[in-house]
């Protein structure tokens, strides 16, 4: 494999395996707590590395999990005393964290490549570089393998508590009651989002961890209200991100986890303005036609009320329209325009004649506003 | 010890980490108030795009221009953030948590963009990202204090206004405040607090000069005006005592020892403040229980009593034990009672009640009567 096809492949691994649990994440209203916990594994990593004295040691991994997990627990204390809202847990539980990683690092390991840029940052660039090799044979890049086992423990956890998952998000209180216990499943399921920041952050940095726990699954969140189909979709999405991330940081030359970030903000972006159902465009043209709608429906009432008496003449001509029912002039135009093309009316000289549908479509309007 | 307002670096940084903090602490405030106490973590990642937007079209690299830059990116972001959450269903927090790591991604983006520009003199910008408190000079002094004023004097001048769109929003509405421009008003100048913070907490920890000093000032007061100005008096103790630690210890950078030591503040009123604090709310507990038990078993003693003519009969502490179905605490219970006066031990396992204790009984129980009537 080259070295292009290795980058693209851990790219998509990694977004999928952030995209999975990043949808119960947004669900769940947990968002942020990806980026805290993203930030706090730092002292658990440094910790582990005091520890082994040696960066490429799995236990790293660990340390920075369990400090993963204790961001939740600590967040979850704090909460949970009714003294400060969740909120404002997290925004001091994460930097207290991240500061002890700092502050360990520069007095302590200063002399240590464990670089606090390279930890945010990340670069995807250098991923094929460090191989994995077991007895002189090479199994391939070493995030690629760390990476396609934490997709699959994903994939394994959420289709095992998928029905759980499912109850515990939508209904804490009724799981609770059918005796699942609703904490329990909770604190697994952090300790798999910590294990897949974990994984995902040492390939590609802590920021793009976030942009891909949350953007796919948001812009997936949009396009339907099927849990299943949101799954299937944040995972669409995040191949989308990770491919077009990887190509435009080529184009580009910059850098592949800032594009794959961005890639995944115009996704949603797009998500959002075009999504059927809740764009914005879509949502645009609903309101225009209700408001043509019922300006037709008035004008419809207005000719009906009107029709067969003296006053007639002058009341059913369209430059009346601006002072009988005090529309702007393009305003009228458009309703008069859109009852003419639905058949309702006829218009010669000025004058607005309704049509037999025209007639009956006015007496429907008045029972039905 | 007092030698240290001799060095120029020292005075300097321990000056603009009081400042900020100051400004920092008060607004704060407000943003814990409105729950928006990670819109700050937000806004300082949305400041890179800004940094190197400005870096960009300018090709300037003076800290006006850079912040100026930060400063309407930020903005921008958390208003849209905002309408975000308004107009669609996706929530205040994944809302916050796109447009954080987009827009720092983006960021990230133009950094390496511009640092593959030939003869582009772009050295320095990321110092913005982790902050570099020891190279802060006169002129990012001016800058720190001359915005701070502002934003304080903004706070003051606005005073009314803010502390009723943090509390009743609907009833700001309905009396014709323009809530959205406050809004607009209290997020900007939010902003600009972050952004004077960068160079000298960097972008992780700037959320917690914002949050921090706010979440401890909570604990000990309900008043928005003593917590507000506890919370910004927190935030330069903070500063200067982090700038301080720094310089004293070597290999001691100044943001994270700013932010360690407010969240020891935290931690302390969380324990500590009266009222809130936990340790306080545990004594307090622990009294009412130990007082609704004194007086469970002294009912009980004089029941017992009042089968007798004689009230200071003795009364074996196994019939209380078994009446107040909590054997050995109402052995401890008794003991309580007898310190109290309550109650006297006939012999080792035998109580009694004491005048005082009938009295005290009859009115507890009067008291109970009148609760039920």
């Amino acid at each position: 494999m080259s070295a292009s096809t290795e980058i693209q492949l851990i790219a998509v691994v990694v977004a999928l395996s952030c995209a999975l649990p990043g949808v119960f994440l947004v669900l769940r209203r947990m968002a942020m707590l990806s980026d805290a916990i993203s930030h706090a594994i730092l002292p658990g990593i440094v910790i582990a590395f005091f520890l082994t004295r040696d960066l490429s040691s799995p236990l790293l991994i660990f340390g920075a999990a369990g400090a993963g997990v204790l961001t939740v627990a600590l967040v979850e204390v704090i909460r949970r005393t009714g003294l400060l809202k969740e909120d404002a847990a997290i925004g001091i539980v994460f930097p207290a964290l991240f500061s002890v990683g700092v502050l360990l690092i520069a007095r302590y390991a200063g002399d240590v490549h464990l670089d606090v840029d390279a930890v945010l940052l990340g670069e995807l660039a250098f991923a094929p570089f460090d191989r994995l090799t077991l007895g002189g044979v090479d199994l391939g890049p070493r995030s690629l393998l760390v990476m396609g086992g934490i997709l699959a423990m994903n994939v394994l956890f959420l289709s095992v508590f998928f029905k759980e998952l499912k109850l515990t998000t939508f209904d804490a209180a009724l799981a609770a009651s059918l005796g699942f216990a609703p904490a329990v499943l909770q604190y697994v399921f952090m300790t798999v989002v910590s294990v897949t920041i974990v994984g995902a952050f040492d390939a590609v940095g802590s920021i793009l961890v976030v942009a891909l726990m949350v953007a796919p699954p948001s812009a997936a969140y949009l396009l339907t209200d099927d849990l299943k189909r949101m799954v299937l979709l944040s995972g669409a999405g995040a191949v989308i991100c990770a491919l077009g991330g990887y190509w435009m940081a080529r184009g580009l030359d910059v850098s592949i986890a800032g594009s794959m970030a961005t890639v995944s903000g115009l996704w949603f972006l797009v998500v959002l303005v075009f999504a059927p159902g809740r764009g914005i465009l879509f949502r645009a043209r609903q309101r225009q036609r209700q408001r043509s709608g019922f300006a037709r429906d008035m004008l419809l009432i207005h000719l009906y009320h009107h029709e067969g008496l003296p006053e007639a003449e002058r009341e059913c001509r369209v430059d009346h329209l601006q002072d009988h029912l005090g529309w702007q002039p393009g305003f009228a135009e458009m309703a008069v325009r859109s009852a003419r093309k639905a058949g309702y009316l006829r218009v010669d000289g000025g004058l607005m004649t309704l049509s037999e549908s025209g007639r009956a479509q006015a007496r429907h309007a008045l029972v039905h506003i | 010890m007092m030698g240290f307002l001799d060095d120029y670096t020292l005075r300097t940084v321990a000056l603009g980490a009081a400042l900020l903090g100051l400004a920092a602490g008060a607004l704060g405030g407000f943003a814990l108030l409105r729950r928006q106490s990670l819109l700050g973590d937000a806004i300082s990642h949305a400041a890179l795009p800004g940094i190197a937007l400005a870096f960009l079209l300018t090709g300037s690299k003076s800290p006006v221009v850079l912040l100026a830059g930060a400063a309407v990116v930020g903005w921008l972001g958390a208003v849209s953030v905002d309408k975000l959450s308004e107009s669609s269903r996706i929530k205040y927090d994944s809302a916050l948590g796109m447009m954080l790591s987009v827009l720092f991604g983006f960021g990230l983006v133009l950094l390496t963009w511009i640092q593959r520009q030939p003869d582009a003199n772009q050295a320095g910008l990321d110092s913005y990202l982790f902050g570099q408190a020891a190279a802060l000079v006169d002129r990012d002094l001016w800058v720190i204090s001359i915005i701070g004023t502002i934003v304080l004097l903004l706070t003051l001048l606005f005073w009314k206004e803010f502390k009723l769109v943090s509390f009743d929003r609907e009833f700001a509405h309905t009396i014709g405040m323009p809530v959205r421009y406050l809004d607009r008003l209290l997020t900007g100048m939010l902003v600009a607090a972050i952004v004077i913070g960068l160079q000298t907490v960097g972008v992780v920890l700037m959320s917690a000069m914002i949050i921090a000093p706010a979440a401890a000032a909570r604990q000990w007061t309900d008043r928005l005006g003593v917590m507000i100005m506890l919370a910004a008096v927190l935030g330069a103790i903070s500063g200067v005592g982090g700038a301080v630690v720094s310089s004293l210890q070597p290999n001691t950078p100044t943001g994270p020892a700013i932010v360690i030591l407010v969240s020891v503040f935290v931690t302390v009123s969380l324990l500590f403040a009266p009222h809130r604090g936990l340790v306080f709310r545990e004594i307090r507990a622990w009294k009412a229980g130990r007082a609704l038990r004194v007086e469970a078993v002294l009912v009980d003693l004089y029941a017992l009593a009042s089968q007798h003519a004689d009230s200071s009969h003795p009364h074996s502490d196994r019939v209380l034990d078994v009446m107040a179905s909590m054997s050995g605490a109402s052995r401890r219970t008794l003991q309580l009672l007898r310190t109290l006066g309550f109650a006297r031990q006939i012999d080792a396992r035998h109580w009694a009640l004491t005048p005082e204790g009938e009295q005290r009984a009859r009115s507890v129980l009067q008291e109970r009567k009148g609760g039920r009537v």
